[in-house]
């Protein structure tokens, strides 16, 4: 079974949250005609993937690799007269590997089990032959857990005629073996997997690397296997646990990327069983379910449902854009045809969200697909002798320049597709076109589906809500709620943004009763799949909401669009009436109420029980949607919670297999904020109507607390709303509210397993808390405060407090008391003092905060203090937050970075560069220059000098404030020396996109590793994660990507700028993130490799010490350092207003600084004596001793009995029960491989341009296994010279072949590369100050202007220097360029987006999004055929008429890139210049042609909001 | 907050007060109101902190931030609303709190704090200007009896309090006027009795019932009493004065300061000097002893009534001019303070320490001082004692009550300010010694929370 050999669930880790990325490729014959020499190629473009699979702590266990070929008829002809059997002609049997169980009974038992299986469904199993596999090659860990693998043989039955039903009988007899023995005996850990039985492709994978396969299998040694058709798959799995079945391809695909919504999915496909009909399987359909197999991976689900669909009846290309659409929704550009087939097919199934390349085969066609973002590679080459190479990379095989008759990537939302039996690429275009004519999907949803909007409003008689106050107490509205959430929505239609983090109880802990809502944390994508920009890429992301029931997902017929299409699914109060008094199309509402009636506790549970049998009974009755309403609550009268119910009736529908028979729509007064929203939809609503939300706005209104009209305030609030909820959704990476419904990506804190089971099926929730009992006790206490029995009511609302702290409000950690106590004992330096305040932080008995309060320490034998490890030693391990200067003001920064330097402990840059004069030492020994250097999504200021004076380099993935997100730093705030550190132009507004856009994926991040190693070999480089479930997992991926250290950041961390909703309620606090992370790297083996740190609001020797004791080497401080500054929590970092000098830009408040660097050491020197104090006590000597020992902490009861709500801490306290999962591990250092790198070589040859600066010529071969070269040579340039290089064109490197990832990685002054060929993604990536030419190989004859010749992501973060490339670049060419000048003859999607300087030339075609998010330099394109327009994101930029100025620089330009590339355009071009010149537009930012206009040298300083992080 | 660069923009600008020269001769009040958009203005500088630090330093915990906010918006109502939530005599502690939140103001830390105290005046007499503050009687009785002893404002609030939740209140009053040290403490100049007398007014018609010249356990029996009541509250102040044994003290001339600034109280209110006893500044040369509040406000009278001169003499030393590093923000500092009472005249003297008073014909004519180790004589033939308060009267009933006190001899609660007799609770100055008002009401206000509970088991009473 799947997962058989994953360790079970224990502690924290839970074999759910494995990830892989992987490398994916086919080679294909499009003649049809079958080789063993399309075999050997595919295997060699496995081969030559293996650096994007991983190995993990045995060096000889892959991940899992594998192909997917044509029947080999001819090779098994041969091989069954060995095996004795009796082979029927090609297509009259099926076979495929079995992966059985080594023990001979539990075998047998499986054998018999096929047996009985084929014959009872008519068919004969003609042999079973063993397959002959050579494991002396592969690693430990697979060999032991190999499975023995055998071949079975199925003849078909002559009753079965076409090809395609004895598929469908195969796959019948699969699914019910694999039923059969899922419910047996057998051995759970046992091997048993089914790889793929059919009568047209067979595949040969397993737990191997991908160089192992071959040899592996014995049978693929044979020339006479053959095929037209090879598919390979190597697998990069997070974990290292031997897993034989995960490998891939499966039966019809092979996947590269990640499925976000999967929960979501496989729920759906559940519940649409029970529409299913078809007699194609057979009499009993239920013999299939369920379609997706329990416990496999995300890609093993949605080859479960392409398989289902393919076998049905649909065609490949037809299933793939069911599954995988295009963003359809807002594409200008797209047919109204193409748009209805999609449009028609939303009523049928979600998306299948989540970065994807897809390589699909039924073994006469073969494709490929990207998901409508394109966030995985996928290049592709023909050749003139008819073959078609598709691979993640380009070089994955050796191609003949001359042979190449186009080189070609597959774009985002885009299918390529070889017919081999037609012999001959069908584009995309004409797939599409033919798909969308396929039926009248035009005519019939104009027939059957009903805007939402088109519905004429009744007449509303609003249901007067008397004593408004008192309803709004009874849904726990605070006045916070009002002032913090509310108003500011209706007021600036944004979301409310804040500051410094989260120092309240977590729910669970509260005494202030939270709202159901605030028991989940959302979670977000970080490493495996990347999060998205919903601003700046927002076509592709959507709302649109199909109401109704759904039909027989294995038909099509007009009344499947038999929906009603609502726009936004926040309902208006008028949105609701059209609803629940519609009558067209037999659609019908029934409204079931909430309310129960507050007599006894039962009350609540009986009535959550009714509501979902009333919900059930609606279906029978032929409701189509139900309303659950908890409108009328007063006193004695209650509301269950809406998520509660939601839940209940959602999960109790999917299970019933009824869901998708019914829209559901909430009624409640509850939800007000996006967090609210967001678990509405991820627990199943379809809609949401907030009408006391609105009720409150009018109250807003009425009072003169907001001056709009009721529509407008209501407006602007669903438009809050909405920006709010695509925001959650992009933080996880999935673009449509459809696909997010009901994927339940959150984890819940503090909800038991009772609740979870109920409601939340499948959701985390790992230390337990409180029941139905107590969710209906604070629901009646908060109605019986609403509605007092007697006494008086108090007029206001409550204070709240969660966002300020308040006397009366939420408790918080930083409060007057502990925040006066903290200044005053570093600033005196008194520890007594400091004892005062840490006792103040530690002892939380009575306002219970953070987990740790819960535990305690074990008594053991102490020591004396003074056998304790050093504070020197210790104080080493300390770091501060990665605070950009930007954020905080110079002041601070430099005060930090100093006060860091003398303890020898590390600060951090932060997002944001740093002045190259503070890598020089200042007087008194002290330095400004931070250990640290951060590098994030935006890449400011990170320049190869940068990268070159750093101790460390940090990859920021998530920060603890708002993870899954990115920041913005708005012109304004953007001074000449910001925008200096920056390499940026003042006044130019900066965004940091939500996801580095060189990491899509673990092995994308491994590459940016291994780019950073090559700069600078001696610093080590460290991934900043943030604790959510799973966190373990991709810390294990981070692990085997070779980081050296991993900071496992807490939720509640940080102190930038960012939603409240984010702070609030994203991530995990660090004990679950970094205990998680520690057990499952103990699990693999892998803790040895890298050092843990964790922080997120660290403040005392006692949080230290428990988080060593949970696994943490190393530890952060951020949030106190501040406060030691002078921070006094105004929580207004984001308004640049920080009345005490920290968290400001402000010239004159900037002077109020009063932080000196003497104090934090006082502070961390205190840190570390509470500490010492505490490891004496335990009997600790050192703190490696004290690193995990788990052992030493205990759940403290009494603190646990005080809040009774039945925590469980036992998970955080676990200790891996792996046999190697010992402490003892030997620390090893990371292998990073840069020994063997092209560079060395540069370096050699260029010795004398090093030393002496002399010219140096080189000229070297290159391959795809060459990476990121180019960086070591810049990073030893840099060593030696500094920010300015060598002279221009010192080092002159000429390569010819396909250059690996990141060639020319940050290329620094002085050196110049030219290729002549190709090369893959990433070129250029920080280039500072270094030239790049390519141009195609002199022997091929394709068009370079119609052939990509680059791949995605080219110049990112591009500092400065110049890039001449004639051929096309992938996705984003030249994202986040702050100063390169480029010339190129086309793009893909995305070019130029969060530029901020430079000027780019695009001789060619564009893809779509242009230019978004650009807010500085200058793009030049040259539009022939007039169809930019349609292209550009005009939100920020404007499309102009060149000036002479542009004409200068685009003559000397192209000049360089005709004399570089001889490149035809440009010669073409500059011939004609005069009329040539009048085809060129210009694309600039709004603000920084102002700016420009303004020339202003000195750019002062507004005071507005900002959100940097 | 309205306008976030408001503390930039704008600078601290307190009250006006009445020339000197005008104010000294009579007992109105000294203070000024002022203006509404000035008080809009100032409330522009209130950064809304996330952390506010006055509203923690404030002992009632008023929402400062928030009613600033709303005051800058000019939404007096619900600026308002909010007040009255966590303060019951707003017009009071506008006018006389020494405003801890004002030291404790994050502003303060490098700016000047913003004027919190006046900003709260501003709200509370545009609500009685606009004629918002009404009598709001409870919609229901619990049909619970309270008896609250003293009308000072722990005893105000407390019965405030238990009012609103319903319950019958009767306060007892041993004067023959309610306000306690409100009434006779306080000098017009600083707290004309109207405002006192307006409050009063309203708590009346919300149907609190106030016995006046009742001395309850002398007038009413104790037995009484506690057969009436349900629960008691016990708020009669702390009066029993500290005095100075040296040699001389039974001379006449020498007073304690509460019967001074009483009989010029009842005096300015209209009444008659009485016949025998009466304490006169006029033409005297007046000695105050005594640093503190109290003796600012004797200072104050006796400027008002014709003093020849005036001294006030403190034996602690002279306190510093700001903020020193023993007491850093956000604590209440212990600094030079300079009364309006002070700039109206006299001198004042710190490190003196009273040795001796010696007079003729048995009235006070010297005073023989000490102080930076040399002795020296003071001419005084008026001295006031204000030098401080010991414990409450121990009258015949708490002794009935038979209630504990503690080491310093305040009558001793837990934290629900019970006391040792069950029902019978306690508040303000009583409780805790001599304090500020704002305590004296926040006493009030969670005496009544704890004895609402005590009533009916729970309560929807702020805790606070």
């Amino acid at each position: 079974m799947a997962y058989g050999h994953l360790p079970k669930r224990q502690g924290l880790y839970d074999p759910a949250f494995e990830h892989d990325a992987c490398g994916v490729g086919f080679v294909c014959d499009i003649t049809g005609k079958a080789s063993n020499e399309t075999v050997l190629k595919g295997l060699e473009v496995l081969e030559r993937l293996s650096h994007r699979g991983a190995t993990g702590a045995d060096p000889k266990t892959g991940d899992g690799a594998g192909l997917l070929i044509q029947m080999p008829h001819e090779f098994f002809t041969k091989a069954c007269i060995e095996a004795k059997i009796d082979l029927p002609p090609l297509g009259d049997y099926g076979t495929g590997l079995i992966f059985l169980p080594v023990d001979n009974k539990e075998r047998r038992l499986c054998k018999d089990t096929f047996s009985d299986i084929v014959e009872k469904e008519g068919q004969r199993i003609i042999g079973w032959r063993t397959v002959p596999v050579d494991d002396s090659d592969i690693g430990v860990s697979a060999k032991n857990t190999a499975p023995v693998i055998e071949q079975i043989f199925i003849e078909k039955n002559k009753t079965i005629k076409e090809s395609l039903s004895f598929e469908r009988k195969l796959y019948i007899i699969r699914k019910k073996v694999e039923n059969k023995i899922r419910s047996s005996l057998i051995n759970k850990s046992s091997s048993f997997y089914i790889t793929n039985i059919s009568s047209r492709t067979f595949s040969y994978k397993g737990l191997l690397m991908p160089c192992q396969v071959e040899r592996f299998f014995v049978d693929l040694q044979d020339r006479r296997i053959k095929s037209a058709i090879t598919l390979v798959h190597s697998r990069y799995s997070t974990n290292t646990f031997p897993a034989w079945d995960l490998a891939q391809p499966f039966r019809f695909l092979a996947h590269n990327g990640e499925i976000n919504t999967l929960r979501g999915n496989i729920n759906w496909m559940r519940a649409r069983e029970g529409l299913m009909k078809t007699d194609l399987f057979g009499k009993d359909i239920k013999d299939i379910f369920p379609v997706i197999m329990p416990g496999g991976s995300d890609s093993a689900a949605i080859d479960n449902i392409f398989e289902l669909l393919v076998l049905s009846g649909r065609s490949l290309e037809h299933a793939m854009m069911m599954l995988i659409p295009n963003a359809w929704e807002t594409d200008r550009a797209m047919s109204d045809a193409l748009k209805n087939f999609y449009k028609y097919h939303a009523c049928m199934m979600e998306p299948w969200d989540g970065p994807a390349a897809i390589a699909f085969s039924d073994g006469v066609k073969i494709g490929a697909a990207l998901d409508r973002n394109g966030l995985r590679p996928a290049r592709y080459i023909i050749t003139k002798d008819k073959m078609v190479v598709m691979a993640s990379e380009a070089g994955a095989l050796d191609i003949r320049p001359d042979n190449i008759l186009v080189s070609g990537k597959i774009e985002p939302g885009k299918m390529l597709l070889v017919d081999t039996a037609l012999g001959k690429i069908i584009e995309d275009s004409e797939i599409k076109e033919r798909q969308s004519k396929a039926q009248a999907y035009g005519p019939w949803l104009k027939e059957n589906m009903v805007e939402l909007a088109s519905l004429r409003p009744r007449k509303l008689k609003e249901a007067a809500i008397n004593d408004l106050p008192a309803l709004e107490k009874a849904f726990g509205y605070t006045r916070e709620d009002m002032k913090f959430i509310i108003k500011p929505m209706a007021e600036k239609a944004e979301e409310p943004i804040g500051s410094m983090g989260n120092d309240t109880p977590h729910a669970v802990l509260s005494n202030e009763s939270p709202v159901l809502f605030s028991y989940f944390k959302q979670l977000f994508a970080q490493v495996t799949n990347p999060a998205m920009d919903p601003i700046r890429e927002e076509l592709v992301m959507s709302l649109e909401t199909y109401l109704g029931p759904e039909k027989n997902l294995l038909d099509e017929t007009p009344l499947h669009c038999h929906k009603l299409r609502i726009k936004n699914p926040i309902l208006t109060n008028e949105d609701l009436d059209k609803i629940r008094n519609i009558r067209i199309n037999s659609f019908r509402t029934k409204t079931i109420s909430l309310l129960f009636i507050m007599n006894n506790k039962r009350d609540f549970s009986k009535r959550l029980d009714a509501v979902c049998l009333e919900a059930s009974s609606a279906i029978k009755d032929g409701y189509t949607f139900i309303v659950l309403s908890d409108r009328g609550v007063k006193k004695g009268l209650a509301a269950i919670p809406s998520l509660l119910a939601m839940g209940a009736v959602h999960q109790c529908l999917v299970k019933k297999a009824l869901r998708t028979r019914i829209g559901i729509i909430v009624e409640s007064a509850e939800p007000r904020e996006v967090h609210h929203f967001a678990l509405l939809f991820g627990y199943g609503a379809d809609c949401v109507n907030p009408y006391l939300a609105y009720e409150a706005m009018d109250q807003l209104i009425r009072e003169g607390g907001l001056n709009l009209s009721r529509a407008a305030a209501q407006h602007n609030y669903i438009k809050a709303l909405s920006k709010g909820i695509l925001k959650v959704l992009s933080k996880m990476g999935i673009s449509t509210l459809q696909s997010y419904r009901g994927a339940q990506i959150f984890e819940a804190l503090g909800l038991s397993a009772g609740v979870i089971e109920k409601c939340f099926t499948g959701t985390p929730s790992r230390v337990g808390g409180i029941g139905l009992e107590r969710i209906a006790a604070e629901t009646i206490k908060r109605n019986e405060e609403a509605y007092p029995e007697r006494g008086f009511q108090r007029p206001e609302l409550k204070t709240g407090g969660l966002y300020q702290w308040k006397k009366d409000g939420e408790f918080h950690l930083w409060n007057p008391e502990t925040i006066s106590a903290l200044q005053e004992a570093s600033w005196c330096g008194d520890y007594n003092k400091y004892k005062e305040f840490s006792r103040l932080i530690n002892d939380q008995t009575g306002h219970q905060c953070t987990l740790r309060s819960l535990l305690k320490f074990v008594k053991t034998e102490a020591i004396p203090l003074d056998e304790v490890e050093g504070p020197e030693s210790i104080v080493k391990r300390f770091t501060t937050g990665a605070m950009s200067f930007g954020s905080i003001s110079k002041e601070a920064h430099e005060t930090i970075a100093i006060a860091m330097n003398r303890l020898g402990a590390k600060s951090n840059t932060g997002e944001g560069g740093e002045d190259p004069l503070r890598f020089d030492s200042l007087p008194d020994c002290d330095s400004a220059r931070s250990a640290i250097k951060q590098v994030a999504s935006g890449r400011f200021g990170v320049t190869t000098n940068y990268l070159v004076n750093a101790d460390e380099l940090q990859i920021k993935i998530a920060q603890g404030a708002k993870p899954g997100e990115g920041g913005q730093l708005p012109g304004h705030k953007v001074s000449v020396t910001i925008a200096k550190t920056r390499y940026t132009t003042p006044g130019v507004t900066l965004i940091s996109p939500p996801p580095h856009h060189d990491i899509y994926s673990i092995e994308d991040l491994a590459q940016l590793i291994f780019d950073l190693k090559n700069v600078n070999p001696k610093a080590r480089i460290s991934v900043k994660l943030v604790s959510e479930m799973g966190v373990g997992t991709v810390a294990a991926g981070v692990a085997k990507g070779h980081a050296d250290m991993i900071l496992i950041s807490g939720g509640d961390g940080g102190t930038g700028a960012s939603p409240l909703s984010s702070i609030k309620h994203a991530g995990l606090p660090w004990e679950l993130g970094l205990s998680e992370t520690h057990q499952t790297l103990m699990l693999n083996s892998l803790r040895s490799r890298v050092r843990l740190q964790t922080d997120g609001q660290l403040r005392t020797g006692r949080d230290v010490a428990i988080a060593a004791l949970l696994g943490a080497d190393e530890f952060g401080f951020a949030s106190a350092i501040l406060i030691i500054l002078g921070c006094v929590m105004l929580r207004h970092c984001h308004l640049n207003n920080c009345s005490v000098g920290v968290a400001t830009q402000d010239d004159i408040l900037r002077r109020r600084f009063k932080g000196r660097p003497e104090y934090i050491v006082n502070y961390l020197r205190f840190v570390v004596e509470e500490m010492r104090e505490i490891m004496a006590s335990l009997g600790i000597r050192t703190v490696d001793e004290m690193v995990g020992r788990v052992d030493l902490l205990e759940p403290d009861r009494e603190m646990l009995s005080l809040n009774g709500k039945d925590l469980d801490l036992s998970a955080i306290l676990h200790k891996p029960d792996r046999l190697n999962a010992h402490q003892a591990e030997e620390i090893k250092v990371q292998s990073h491989g840069i020994d063997k790198v092209l560079d060395l070589e540069l370096i050699r040859l260029s010795k004398d341009s090093l030393d002496k600066a002399m010219p140096v010529k080189i000229e070297l071969p290159i391959n795809n296994a060459n990476r990121t070269t180019g960086a070591m040579l810049s990073g030893k340039i840099c060593k030696l010279h500094g920010e300015g290089g060598l002279p221009e064109d010192t080092i002159q490197c000429k390569f010819r072949g396909v250059a690996g990832q990141s060639f020319g990685a940050f290329l620094t002054k002085g050196v110049t590369f030219e290729l002549e060929g190709m090369a893959n993604d990433y070129v250029g990536k920080g280039i500072s100050g270094g030239k790049i030419i390519m141009r195609p190989d002199r022997d091929s004859d394709y068009r370079a202007d119609d052939n990509i010749i680059i791949g995605n992501t080219a110049f990112y973060g591009a500092i400065s220097g110049e890039a001449y490339i004639r051929g096309v670049s992938g996705e984003r060419f030249c994202i986040r360029n702050s100063g390169l000048y480029a010339v190129v003859e086309g793009v893909g999607d995305h070019g130029c987006e969060y530029m901020t300087g430079g000027r780019v030339i695009v001789l060619g075609r564009t893809g779509r999004n242009f230019a978004a998010g650009m807010s500085g330099g200058i793009a030049y394109i040259y539009d022939k055929e007039s169809l930019f327009k349609e292209k550009c994101n005009l939100s920020m930029a404007d499309i102009e008429n060149i000036n002479i100025e542009d004409e200068e620089l685009l003559r000397n330009m192209l000049a360089n890139h005709l004399k570089f590339t001889q490149s035809p355009v440009a010669r073409k071009i500059l011939n004609e210049f005069k009329k040539e010149k009048k085809r060129f537009i210009r694309v600039i930012p709004i603000e920084y042609k102002r700016i420009m206009k303004a020339k202003m040298a000195e750019y002062g300083l507004e005071l507005s909001e900002v959100s940097d992080g | 907050m309205g306008d976030i660069k408001g503390f930039l923009k704008i600078k601290r600008r307190p009250s006006p007060y009445r020339s000197v020269s005008e104010r000294v001769k009579d007992y109105k009040s000294v203070a000024l109101l002022r203006k509404e958009e000035s008080s809009i203005d100032q409330a522009s500088r209130c950064m809304d902190c996330g952390t506010p630090f006055c509203h923690w330093a404030c002992p009632v915990g008023n929402y400062i931030p928030e009613w600033n906010d709303l005051l800058f918006r000019g939404e007096w109502k619900k600026a308002l609303g909010l007040l009255g939530a966590t303060n019951n005599l707003p017009e009071i502690t506008g006018r006389l709190c020494p405003a801890t939140c004002e030291s404790a103001c994050v502003l303060g830390i490098n700016d000047e704090p913003v004027t919190i105290r006046e900003n709260e005046l501003s709200i509370i007499e545009n609500g009685f200007g606009s004629n918002l503050i009404k009598p709001r009687p409870p919609k229901k009785r619990t049909g619970k009896s309270v008896a609250v002893i003293g009308s000072g404002p722990a005893g105000l609030a407390c019965a405030d309090q238990l009012n609103k939740a319903g319950h019958n209140v009767t306060v007892f009053e041993k004067d023959d006027k309610t306000g306690g040290i409100l009434r006779y403490g306080i000098p017009d100049f600083k707290l004309e009795k109207r405002i006192l007398d307006r409050r009063i007014k309203i708590f009346e018609k919300e149907g609190i019932k106030f016995l006046t010249s009742t001395n309850a356990g002398t007038d009413y029996n104790t037995d009484r009493l506690l057969k009436k009541f349900d629960a008691i509250c016990l708020a009669g102040g702390s009066r029993r004065p500290r005095d100075l044994t040296a040699e001389g003290r039974n001379l006449n001339g020498i007073y304690f300061a509460m019967d001074y600034l009483v009989q010029s109280n009842r005096l300015v209110a209209g009444e008659k000097m009485p016949a025998i006893g009466a304490i006169n500044a006029k033409d005297k040369k007046v000695l105050v002893i005594g640093g503190g509040d109290t003796g600012a406000d004797c200072v104050g009278t006796a400027h008002r009534q014709g003093a020849a001169s005036v001294i006030q003499v403190e034996v602690l030393p002279k306190p510093p001019e700001c903020r020193t590093c023993e007491c850093p923000w956000p604590k209440y500092p212990a600094i030079l303070r300079t009364s309006t009472s002070h700039e109206e005249g006299g001198i004042r003297r710190w490190s003196v320490l009273t040795k001796k008073f010696t007079g003729e014909e048995g009235w006070v004519k010297k005073v023989l001082c000490t102080g930076d180790g040399n002795d020296f004589e003071i001419e005084a033939d008026l001295v006031i004692l204000a030098i401080g308060f010991l414990h409450p009267e121990h009258d015949l009933l708490l002794r009935e009550l038979n209630v504990e006190f503690d080491q310093k001899g305040n009558v001793k609660t837990g934290a629900d300010h019970m006391t040792s007799r069950k029902g019978v609770f306690s508040a303000g100055d009583m409780r805790r010694g001599q304090s500020l008002i704002v305590w004296a009401i926040s006493e009030g206000r969670r005496a009544a929370y704890n004895m609402d509970r005590y009533l009916t088991g729970g309560s929807s009473l702020p805790k606070l």
